[in-house]
């Protein structure tokens, strides 16, 4: 199948999938992401692989791997990009609509409530010491999702992409200078590194 | 479109100029959202920031919510509704597109180079979020500390990560932060 390596969030290759199931229509795509995206705590990825490739046989992993590959290449929320490329693969538009719908709507009414909670009882003494737990957590989940796509980049020694990382966190983190600048700047610096050291190591 | 008088204008253009630049997802804009709703439109103060970070991870669903969030704290429904729509639906539709384009021929080949080059840039966005949320969260030892441990169970381990912030909870109400 296809060459390059797979995207650093995806872990382990699964076992091949023997069968397909046939295509799904537009309502079952609907709740079929609906579900996966209300069972995604701490992120919807791994939800979504398990129901699209093992669940529901959908795809088989290997086409799961390209379809996400595609999606992490693009800008935005990865899952949402993978829900419209996966849906209109099956229903063209109606799915690509239906299976972004699925994945959006439910949690955002949830978070909506959750946002009502906050606004009226986010300075309630007990719950300011809960979320400043949390968010404590979610920076350790955080740091490490970095560290573990950060090692492939440290076994192979790769220099260059380690100086375009630390560059990037230093501009964004440390300066906190503006996202799309500091970006139009470091994507053709770095695109056109990789392809220098590239065909430097062809040669 | 008067930016000022209209907050709605704002979070449409914000996070819809965002989406396009959101290079892998939605936890490398964190800085780029704290920058905006905390130091350019005060939206919002540092604590209430880490605060709905705190709410957007624990809550199911894809981790680009807390655009929900910041909406809602901005203008109600109406903000929270606008603004996930503007972080979602550029790139949904630039998705479709380019999904329509490469996708019909099954095993189309990624430019697997421009992938490789945008990584490092995706890895040094995200450790930029965790010290942005880091800074804007209390700042103790305790705090230090659970952060600390639970990046080492989450790398080291496979638990579950929403038991790792339930347990991040309930130090916090113990009174450890």
């Amino acid at each position: 199948m296809s060459s390059e390596s797979p995207p650093a969030a995806i872990v382990a290759p699964e076992p091949p999938a023997s069968t397909k199931s046939s295509p799904p229509g537009v309502i079952t795509l609907f709740f079929a992401f609906a579900r996966m995206s209300l069972a995604g705590f701490g992120g919807v990825l791994a939800f979504a692989r398990h129901g699209i490739v093992e669940h529901h046989k959908w795809m088989t992993a290997d086409e799961f791997n390209e379809t996400y590959a595609l999606c992490h290449f693009l800008p935005g929320p990865n899952i949402v990009n993978l829900s419209v490329v996966f849906g209109s693969r099956f229903a063209g538009i109606a799915g690509a609509i239906a299976a972004f719908a699925g994945l959006i709507g439910p949690p955002t009414l949830l978070v909506m409530i959750l946002a009502v909670l906050y606004a009226h009882y986010g300075q309630v003494e007990f719950l300011r010491r809960i979320l400043a737990g949390i968010s404590c957590g979610a920076v350790g989940l955080l740091i490490a999702v970095v560290v573990k796509m950060l090692m492939p980049l440290v076994n192979r020694r790769d220099l260059v992409g380690l100086m375009m990382m630390v560059l990037v966190f230093a501009a964004i983190g440390l300066l906190r200078w503006p996202l799309q600048a500091v970006l139009l700047v470091a994507m053709p610096v770095s695109i056109g590194l990789t392809f220098i050291m590239r065909r430097r190591a062809r040669a | 479109m008067n930016q000022d008088s209209n907050p709605i204008w704002t979070l449409i253009s914000t996070f819809g100029l965002m989406s396009l630049f959101a290079v892998g997802g939605a936890n490398a804009a964190i800085p780029e959202m704290h920058r905006i709703a905390v130091e350019v439109h005060h939206w919002m103060t540092d604590r209430q920031f880490a605060d709905i970070y705190a709410i957007s991870q624990l809550s199911p669903g894809p981790n680009v919510l807390i655009v929900t969030l910041i909406g809602y704290a901005v203008a109600g429904f109406g903000g929270a509704l606008v603004a996930t729509l503007a972080m979602c639906v550029p790139t949904a539709a630039l998705a479709y597109y380019v999904g329509g384009l490469l996708g019909r021929s099954s095993h189309s080949r990624w430019p697997s180079m421009i992938q490789a080059a945008l990584v490092p840039l995706s890895i040094g966005l995200m450790a930029a979020s965790a010290l942005v949320v880091a800074q804007a969260a209390d700042r103790n030892w305790g705090a230090v500390i659970v952060t600390l441990g639970v990046a080492a169970l989450a790398y080291a381990t496979r638990l579950n990560p929403l038991y790792l912030l339930l347990a991040g909870g309930i130090l916090g109400f113990a009174g450890v932060i």
